[in-house]
């Protein structure tokens, strides 16, 4: 029953007041981040975004060999204590409300949140925001994991514990089911894997034993998540209300919270970034735009909080213009219509209510499936639930090359006018600075030379004492961020104390979703061409593909190998998280005939080239690919440097990219037959 | 300038020999067989890791060979995955799960699919073996544990491990299939598990009278952990010592015996083993002619026999 239903008065009270507007934002340096969330404040957006770069997300120095060409890209460089102060720059830390997505690294950048905050005067008490701290969803699809899955969790439930003791209003967890959609998670898998793991986290905290029973209800009530929509927008509407209620009975039955305020299903939205187009990209406005009514028309199922991607997110970094035109669209549904004048819309509505049933009854099963395995980290750890995802997806692309998923632009209504918006396709994206990689790397030299090294030495060290006793990370590590420890002495030291952790993949699951396709007569023929190419090669044609850089968003590039995989490759799946160097290596060891590099992180400029030229200097003249979110201008460059052949989000007919790669394979060895 | 590439350890020459070995093409099997003679009996440790699906073996591997490298020997690792039974392709994941160092020069891991081989290891897989062989003072082979190529593998190795892990049915299930004879060492990993000490017992106790805990016994049951390191050393310690062992070279030349022979049956299937003479006398004539050839060329030398007999005129 829907809270509407029980309070006749509700549902004419001019009801609400609006969510949280937000811009996921973020890029090149702190101060250049900082004068970008200060513009976005002043376009009336509520709430900060921070999007950090993924060096300070899986624990790097600027300086580290793996953040090469990583620094300022996708988000802002945090590397110590005096970026904190330079992001937050005339921002009163006490009247922010700031959402950190940042998860490996939570503690340490809540760490560095807390100590300016201490630093400026500001009760700690009074912060208010979010960090992400989901781990089991950066070992399904984001990949910015770092530690094993044991002491990951132990990190988690530190941070909760010491938010509930110390930052009340604080969200010390987002439990993210956004990025499960983007794996490819139906809105049933979305339901059911977020909310298996907001009970394992809250199993864990349980299990610390640092909650009296009597406060474990503030626990429940302070978990909050972070929730997808996609373009079926009536579906995700039940998906959203299929969350509260299941999100309800969970709280109640399993943790006896009597409370019902404190079993509210508070949630953030990212509207779906999966489904924009890099055709015709102008449409992505409407998709954006109905995807967001999924989540706001219901009052009893509202985010909390709503930040919008931008229309042009498939060609590569959206400029602010592009992040206001979607901060407006929320305006203007907030103030412009007469949305919050009424309770909620759909209560009694007998499809609405079917439908969020069907999904809830779906859900609790695959929950009781997920939970007799284990649970959820069980669940990531035996490769399970990333099954189901590969296959989800696997699914999902299979549909649209053979029509039966419309999407417009890209397998209908493919011809039309030329979009003025994208006549120049250089200047309709952003460009991080490209010197800011190099100003980060002196910035932080200055920074490591003018502290007391004595003092570092001793904060690290008592922060590997507290890594290995098991107490609360967080008060070390906040005296480790007034000391001047940086993020990778701070990542380096817990690496040291819990070893690091590679994710099960997605292609040994793969292995069951060997299926042809929608064409599988064209399928027929690539494999037979692959046997007759075989043959003459004398071994069949194998194949390496990997992800250099920090970029961990290994969907794409698992989806081609188990693809190729199905057409007849051989094929070495490298995972992500690699060196140029490392791949270099393995395309020797291995003796490939391709080499296949997946980059979205916008750091192939860095990283292509320098694959290519150590190829070359091993004496393999092997054809490299490219595949990712590679703005036009760049796949020239990429070409110059001697990449055979770059695919892009708008490749998306997975037989024909097969095709091409068995004629580079052919070129490649000059075989003719 | 490939062989004495591989003799002396050069990554660029093994790679080379490598795809040399694998290549199928008759133009070739003449370079492939000589090759092998100059390099064949390579000193390096040849140790075959086995076991169910899922029990961590790609990372015990790796923890193996990293090591290994710090003990500065130098390490080969040929990782041998099934094929699609549907498409002949493979994905060869088992890189994704290690991390090495990419300018170590004397460590090497080649990953190999089975190549339609039904259930058995790859048909490239003993002279890619005895390539790394001849190249590096340690070779690690990982099979995929189904099929038969957890039998298989004994005729690879000098040395069989046998890996678990506690609280499995898998492994029990595993050793009832009859695989209890061939391994020479067995490992329970993931050693942090709540029941590690059980399985330790239960594997003792089943195996019987010759296996007890402890590296210098006669088929030592070790506990390790991947994740966490503990028992790698141990481990390592056990197969230094089986390195000096006097049995090396009777287990090389039953490998040969099964390569050659093996060799034969895919090429030409029992009809010409029954034509030749049959299994036995085959077996026993290649223990001499093994002494001048190697296994390749001894089944080249039957394939002629055979080919010459079933084509005589009538």
């Amino acid at each position: 029953m829907t809270r509407s239903e029980t309070d006749p008065e509700r549902a004419k009270k001019p009801a609400s007041r609006p969510w949280i507007m937000r811009t996921y934002a973020g890029h090149s340096t702190a101060r250049d981040s900082n004068a970008l969330f200060r513009s976005n404040l002043a376009k009336g957006q509520t709430g900060l975004s921070v999007a950090f770069d993924l060096p300070t997300q899986t624990g790097y120095d600027p300086d580290h060999v793996l953040a090469r060409g990583e620094v300022g890209k996708v988000g802002v460089p945090i590397a110590h204590l005096g970026d904190m102060r330079a992001l937050f720059a005339e921002l009163p830390l006490g009247e922010m409300n700031t959402s950190m997505t940042i998860n490996a690294t939570a503690a340490w950048l809540l760490a560095l949140y807390v100590a300016r905050a201490e630093e400026t005067g500001v009760p700690v008490a009074e912060l208010r925001g979010t960090t992400q701290n989901d781990i089991v969803k950066e070992y399904l699809s984001r990949g910015t994991h770092v530690f094993p899955p044991a002491p990951s969790m132990r990190l988690i439930t530190d941070v909760i514990t010491y938010a509930i003791e110390h930052i009340p209003e604080f969200n010390p967890i987002n439990v993210c089911s956004y990025h499960l959609q983007e794996a490819g998670a139906t809105p049933v898998q979305e339901l059911a894997y977020a909310l298996v793991t907001a009970i394992g986290v809250l199993d864990a905290v349980k299990a610390t034993g640092r909650v009296s029973d009597a406060d474990f209800p503030t626990v429940v009530g302070r978990i909050s998540f972070f929730v997808n929509a996609g373009i079926r927008f009536v579906e995700e509407t039940c998906k959203m209300r299929a969350f509260v209620s299941l999100w309800d009975r969970i709280t109640r039955d399993r943790y006896g919270v009597t409370d019902p305020k404190l079993r509210r299903f508070r949630c953030g939205v990212q509207v779906n970034s999966l489904g924009l187009t890099e055709q015709q990209p102008e449409n992505n406005i409407t998709r954006i735009v109905l995807e967001m009514l999924a989540v706001t028309l219901s009052a009893d199922a509202r985010a909390r909080a709503v930040q919008l991607p931008a229309w042009n997110e498939a060609l590569g970094l959206p400029r602010p213009w592009d992040q206001q035109w979607s901060l407006r669209a929320q305006q203007i549904l907030a103030f412009e219509t007469d949305l919050l004048e009424y309770g909620d819309l759909f209560a009694g509505s007998h499809v609405v209510e079917a439908k969020t049933r069907e999904l809830e009854e779906a859900a609790w099963t695959e929950i009781e499936a997920v939970l007799s395995r284990g649970g959820a980290v069980a669940a990531v750890e035996s490769g399970y639930i990333k099954q189901r995802l590969v296959e989800s997806n696997a699914a999902r692309l299979r549909r649209i090359e053979a029509g039966s998923q419309v999407v417009v632009g890209v397998n209908r209504f493919e011809t039309g006018e030329t979009s003025p918006l994208v006549a120049n396709r250089e200047d309709t994206i952003f460009t991080p600075d490209p010197a800011a990689e190099a100003a980060q790397i002196a910035a932080l030299e200055a920074w490591r030379s003018q502290r007391d090294a004595s003092a570092v030495e001793e904060a690290l060290a008592s922060l590997r004492a507290v890594a290995v006793s098991g107490e609360n990370i967080m008060p070390a590590s906040i005296a480790a961020a007034h000391a001047g420890v940086t993020t990778g002495e701070w990542a380096g030291t817990l690496r040291e104390v819990f070893g690091e952790y590679r994710a099960p993949t997605g292609i040994g699951a793969g292995a069951s979703a060997n299926r042809a396709g929608p064409n599988a007569s064209r399928v027929q023929e690539i494999r037979d061409t692959i046997e007759a190419l075989s043959e003459s090669l004398g071994r069949r044609p194998k194949l390496l593909v990997g992800k250099p850089g920090l970029d961990g968003h290994s969907n794409g590039a698992e989806q081609i190998a188990i693809k190729a995989r199905d057409v007849g490759f051989d094929v070495v799946y490298e995972g992500i998280r690699v060196t140029p160097a490392q791949i270099v290596t393995s395309a020797l060891e291995e003796g490939v005939h391709l080499v296949g590099l997946s980059i979205l992180s916008g750091s192939h400029l860095a990283l292509v080239p320098e694959v290519v030229r150590g190829l070359r200097d091993a004496g393999l003249d092997v054809p490299v690919i490219v595949g990712g979110i590679i703005p036009d201008a760049d796949q020239g460059t990429l070409r110059a440097a001697g990449v055979a052949r770059v695919f892009t989000p708008k490749d998306f007919e997975l037989d024909r990219i097969m095709e091409e790669l068995v004629v580079l394979v052919r070129e490649g060895t000059g075989d003719d037959s | 300038m490939v062989t004495a590439g591989v003799l002396a350890g050069r990554k660029m020459m093994v790679a080379a020999a490598l795809n040399l070995v694998e290549d199928t093409r008759p133009s070739k099997r003449e370079r492939i067989a000589d090759l092998l003679g100059v390099i064949r009996g390579g000193d390096g440790h040849r140790v075959g890791l086995t076991g169910p699906p899922g029990v961590g073996k790609s990372t015990l591997t790796a923890a193996l060979a990293r090591e290994l490298r710090q003990r500065d020997l130098s390490v080969g690792v040929l990782a041998v995955d099934p094929s699609s039974t549907r498409s002949g392709g493979a994905l060869l994941g088992d890189r994704a799960r290690m991390s090495f160092d990419a300018n170590d020069e004397r460590l090497l891991v080649r990953s190999l699919a089975t190549h339609g081989h039904s259930g058995g290891l790859a048909e490239a897989a003993p002279a890619a073996v005895e390539v790394l062989a001849a190249a590096y003072d340690v070779v690690l082979i990982e099979t995929t544990g189904v099929g038969q190529s957890e039998v298989d593998v004994q005729y690879l190795s000098e040395t069989t491990v046998v890996v678990v892990q506690p609280g499995s049915g898998d492994s029990l299930q595993f050793l009832k299939a009859g695989i209890m004879e061939i391994p020479d060492l067995f490992v329970v990993n993931k050693a942090d598990h709540a029941l590690a000490d059980r399985a330790v017992t239960d594997l003792v106790s089943a195996l019987g009278t010759a296996a007890s805990v402890g590296i210098d016994m006669e088929r030592p049951v070790l506990k390790t952990s991947a994740t966490t390191g503990e028992g790698i050393s141990a481990l390592v310690d056990a197969l230094r010592l089986r390195a000096n062992g006097s049995e090396r070279v009777a287990r090389r030349r039953a490998g040969e015996l099964h390569w050659a022979f093996s060799s034969l049956l895919r090429e030409h299937g029992e009809h010409a083993v029954r034509m030749l003479g049959g299994r036995r006398a085959l077996l026993h004539e290649a223990a001499g002619l093994l002494d001048e050839r190697v296994p390749p060329a001894v089944a080249q030398l039957w394939s002629t026999r055979y080919l010459a007999l079933v084509t005589k005129p009538l």
